[in-house]
């Protein structure tokens, strides 16, 4: 087994003093390549934190985090640009795609600058919106802008892709129908998915389970039996 | 108790600090602006009104060659006529042993009893002139504080070819010599030109009127009417070489300073609501867009329970608060400007008091026109509070609908990028709201080209005058007109270049009921010192029968090329001609009218008979020269080009137009506010969007270019026109600004243009860069936990 991530000894705080915040407290963790890995936690815990760290969004106040033989926590803002933009994909709680551009231009906003991106109606295929690539997000459903935002998220075949909340804005029908995405994703592609959730139930499809408490990791499982996303009920 | 709501309008304030103050400083500038014009306006109007009457300043005027006392008497019967003095007047000069020229200067005899008569004068140190005294004078204020001179010191006078010593017994204003300048130069230099005060017997034995006088000084009883007083006295002093009895707004020193004030009113009136239209537009968009941005909080307040009219006294106030601290700050402003601007009136205009007392109404309207200005702007915003329903806080986050903006899927379309789309997209989607940032960039732009047109027509004036309309190194006045062989005797002068002789002579011009009070100034038909220029600066030909008038006179007489204009000569056989208008001259200075000299005397029944002379000299021996004519009793003063210069660009610089700098420095700062302002808005608007960008792995650069692509297009689009207008507001400044004085032309300027241009560019790249900081430090984290 190859790990994706390394950290060690990672800790973030906000702020100083009397107010300080302390985020994380010490995580060593490591999340293995091509594996769907969901993190699980109280609000507040940390999982966001951690995430944000990994995906070279934020950065570490102590500790050193990986990506393979990258050391993030050395990296430059440029580098860590860079690093997004070749190796990483997120998607959001909240979607995050350009309102004034239509599905298929959104997943193209990242095509245009990857490395090896596959096409953009492929993406959108895969995503099952195959018919709709020409609709404006304002017209588009919650669940269909999410799916959109993991075309976008798949298309430039990264890596690595973070998930923060995926399911969170939407109903269970429509969330179980990303989260099969997700799942296909992974299995087609190989990509290493990590995924953030305070829905228990979803931990079912993963291939391991971390449990976030307090800014620390309490425990990390690995999941024998693993269920399919359309047998999750949350 | 301080609300919740109130606490976060405080720290509203508080975050939107670099706003609130530009905004507040835009509203500041405009009640500045008008606080202090309408302050200078009621200063200089209620203390000219009070001067005149304390000083008792004749209401008719009438000079004559001379009469004996004895009909005055018959004046002071004329029905209407309150009181009738008559004074002695005459041209003087003063030898200062610094300068090279002799300095002209007006000899008046005071009232044997001065402290009851008109025009009485007002002392400012020394006493008055013993009557009895034969060499004692009082000296003009600002001349005597030019030349450091005062009481106790001696000047070197020539009275009517006689040249004395006078010795100084006092300093003294007059409310008639409210605005002193050299005859024939127009322009207002207290060291150039003087006022001397004699004992009336003194003046009269220089002058030759004994028991005589040469100008009448007349009031009136109320309710009389000035024409017919007017009338009844040229009927009187016609045998007398009477020139033309006039009213007191004839009186050069009145015109001017009427002038002056007129000017002031109009900038008054014009300035203040451009300023406050642009705050007012600022205002709207931030407030508009803090109400957009705030549309939970909005909802979530109303879900609560809070009423409309609540919520939205609540952006209300935070309008208010900005609008009435920009007025009181404006307010304070005037008053501290007001009195540094009065001081420049104390510099040009002889007044011997003179205190800025702000017009109570110019706060009022000031401060109502900011709050009105400010609620316009604030209404748009608060019908959009009351229309929000509170269901909108419970509402996940809606992406703006863009399926009506551009396709772009034609075949330039399909090749832009997506970044590309992002920027078009945003500009077609709310084409209003691009227009309306669009209009005010293109208002900075306005202002600034207008402004700058301004500037360089300053220059531009004072270059054209002295290098294309007069070509002359000085001109020569005689104290009465000469033979042309004198012409040729000062042509004699080693060093003196070229001559070229010139009649004025004084004359009442009149299109039916209007009418000026003037001269005509006779010159060769082809002159080549001074000439008479059409807008392409070619000169014009003087005509054998007919006048070329300059434009600033033909358009206070209304008169156009081919209308007749009637012309009362005032001097010599007082000819009336009938004459037709020519063509009108582009002139810069003054308001001069021009016919051919052989006419002009054929008209006057003298031949041959000329007034002065333009000169040109040899540089080097120019002091020489003037040293020369120093000595020559006929010469009655000599005005060096270089002088006049001086003077006209010390008036610029100083006096009046010295508001074109505080305006210009203004209209600079204004445009910047708009463009930052807007650059802000949008990058508030997008900042959302642009962390989603950066997380994906878009550089810095190509995030800031979805931003500032836009802003550069809005920018590009406003330039051509805020030129447009800028030329229009160039026009309306440099109307406002002109005078009988000097005529700022404001045409199409490029290098203003260009220059105001480049400035617009240059703000919004400053602003492009002030907010690429913001977005190179904005945390995406955060960027992206909030929502919209
Ligand atoms: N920008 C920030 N400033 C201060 N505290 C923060 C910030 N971001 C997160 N925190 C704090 O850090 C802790 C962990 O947050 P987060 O990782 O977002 O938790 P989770 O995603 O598990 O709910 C929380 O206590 C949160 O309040
Ligand atoms: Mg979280």
């Amino acid at each position: 087994m190859t790990a994706d991530f390394t950290t060690r000894g990672l800790t973030r705080t906000y702020g100083e003093g009397h107010s300080a915040v302390h985020a994380l407290r010490g995580v060593d963790v490591e999340i293995p390549a091509g594996e769907i890995v969901v993190m699980l936690g109280a609000s507040g815990s940390g999982k966001s934190t951690l995430l944000n760290i990994l995906g070279g969004l934020d950065r570490a106040t102590s500790g050193t985090a990986h990506f393979r033989d990258m050391d993030l926590t050395a990296m430059t803002d440029a580098r860590l640009t860079r690093y997004r933009r070749d190796h990483i994909g997120f998607v959001f709680q909240f979607y995050n795609l350009m309102p004034s551009l239509t599905a298929r231009e959104n997943v193209e906003l990242v095509t245009e600058i990857a490395r090896n991106p596959m096409r953009a109606e492929e993406a959108l295929e895969l995503v099952g919106l195959g018919a709709r690539v020409d609709h404006f997000p304002a017209q588009l459903s919650g669940g269909e802008q999410q799916r959109v935002a993991i075309a976008r998220a798949v298309a430039k075949q990264p890596e690595v892709m973070f998930c923060d909340e995926p399911t969170g804005a939407l109903d269970s029908a429509t969330g179980r129908t990303v989260l099969e995405v997700l799942n296909e994703v992974n299995a087609r592609l190989g990509t290493t998915i990590l995924m953030v959730t305070h829905a228990a139930n979803i931990a079912d499809m993963a291939h391991r389970v971390i449990r976030l408490a307090d800014g620390a990791i309490r425990e990390v499982v690995e999941n024998g039996q693993r269920k399919p996303p359309a047998e999750i009920v949350w | 108790m301080v609300s919740p709501l109130d606490r976060k309008l405080l720290r509203d304030l508080r975050r939107m600090k670099a706003q609130v103050i530009a905004i507040g400083a835009v509203i500041a500038t405009g009640v500045l602006l008008q606080v202090m014009m309408s302050g200078l306006v009621a200063s200089l109007t209620e203390t000219r009104r009070a001067y005149y009457e304390r000083n008792r300043l004749a209401e008719v005027f009438a000079p004559l060659t001379r009469a004996p006392e004895a009909e005055l008497a018959r004046i002071a019967a004329i029905p209407g006529v309150a009181r009738a003095e008559g004074r002695i007047a005459g041209a003087a000069l003063i030898d200062m042993p610094d300068e090279a020229v002799p300095l002209q200067a007006r000899a008046l005899s005071l009232p044997d009893r001065s402290e009851r008569g008109l025009n009485a004068v007002y002392m400012i140190s020394g006493a008055l002139p013993d009557p009895a005294a034969r060499d004692e004078a009082l000296l003009i204020e600002g001349f005597a504080k030019a030349h450091g001179l005062g009481p106790g010191d001696r000047l070197t006078v020539t009275l009517n070819g006689a040249r004395r010593v006078l010795r100084i017994a006092g300093t003294a204003q007059a409310p008639d010599m409210l605005y002193t300048a050299v005859p024939g130069e127009m322009m207002p230099d207290a060291a150039r030109f003087a006022v001397l005060w004699m004992p009336r017997a003194a003046l009269a034995a220089a002058y030759d009127m004994d028991g005589a006088f040469n100008e009448t000084l007349v009031t009136l009883a109320r309710g009389a009417s000035e024409q017919a007083v007017i009338d009844r006295i040229d009927a009187i002093l016609r045998p007398w070489g009477g020139t033309g009895a006039y009213g007191r707004d004839q009186l050069v020193s009145d015109r001017f300073v009427t002038e002056e004030i007129n000017g002031l009113r109009t900038m008054s009136r014009v300035m203040p609501p451009i300023f406050l239209a642009v705050a007012a537009f600022i205002l709207y968009i931030v407030v508009s867009r803090m109400v957009q941005s705030e549309r939970e909080e909005i909802g979530l307040l109303k879900a609560f329970g809070y009423t409309g009219a609540e919520v939205g006294a609540h952006y209300f106030k935070l309008v208010m608060i900005i609008a009435i601290g920009g007025a009181l700050a404006g307010c304070l402003g005037g008053i501290a400007s007001g009195r540094a601007m009065i001081g420049v009136y104390t510099t040009f205009y002889n007044f011997p008091f003179l205190v800025f007392r702000p017009d109570p109404a110019a706060f009022a309207t000031g401060v109502a026109a900011s709050v009105l200005a400010a609620s316009a702007g604030g209404l748009f915003v608060l019908r959009r509070v009351f229309r929000l329903a509170p269901a909108e806080a419970m509402r996940p986050p809606a992406p703006g609908d863009f399926s009506r903006s551009i396709r772009l899927d034609g075949p330039v379309g399909r090749r832009l990028d997506q970044p590309t789309r992002m920027v078009l997209r945003g500009l077609s989607r709310q084409p209003l709201r691009a227009a309306a940032l669009a209009a005010g960039i293109a208002a900075g732009m306005a202002l600034s080209a207008g402004m700058t047109t301004i500037y360089t027509s300053f220059d531009r004036v004072m270059e054209m005058n002295f290098s294309v309309v007069d070509r002359s190194d000085a001109t020569v006045l005689f104290t009465h007109p000469l033979s042309e062989r004198a012409a040729f005797s000062l042509a004699r002068i080693p060093g003196v270049l070229q001559v070229e002789p010139m009649r004025d002579v004084p004359a009442i011009l009149r299109n039916g009921r209007l009418s000026h009070r003037g001269a005509i100034t006779g010159m060769p038909a082809a002159p080549e010192m001074t000439r008479a220029i059409d807008a392409d600066q070619r000169p014009i030909p003087l005509p054998a029968e007919g006048v070329v008038l300059g434009e600033a006179l033909a358009d206070v007489l209304q008169v156009r090329a081919g209308d007749m204009l009637r012309i009362e000569v005032t001097n010599g056989r007082q000819p009336v001609l009938e004459v037709p208008v020519t063509q009108v001259a582009r002139t810069l200075l003054g308001a001069p009218a021009y016919m051919r000299i052989d006419s002009l005397n054929r008209a006057m029944r003298e031949p041959g008979l000329i007034s002065g002379l333009h000169v040109r000299v040899d540089a080097a021996q120019a002091d020489a020269i003037w040293l020369s004519l120093k000595d020559m009793p006929a010469v009655a003063g000599v005005s060096v080009a270089e002088d006049m210069q001086a003077s006209l660009q010390k008036l610029m610089d100083q006096g009046a137009g010295s508001a074109r700098y505080i305006m210009g420095a203004i209209a600079f700062i204004i445009t910047f506010g708009i463009v930052f302002n807007a650059a802000r808005i949008a990058y508030d608007e997008r900042a959302h969007d642009l962390a989603s960008l950066r997380v994906m792995g878009f550089t810095r650069a190509e995030a800031a270019f979805v931003l500032l692509g836009e802003l550069g297009l809005i920018t590009l689009a406003s330039l051509p026109v805020g030129s447009l207008a800028g030329y229009g507001l160039a026009q309306a400044i440099a109307e406002g600004f002109s005078t009988e004085l000097y005529q700022i032309p404001a045409g199409y300027d490029p290098f203003s243009h260009g220059f105001a241009a480049l400035f617009i560019v240059g703000a919004a790249l400053v602003s492009g860069w002030l907010i690429k900081r913001d977005l190179d430090r904005a945390d995406l984290v955060l960027a992206l936990k909030t929502r919209e």
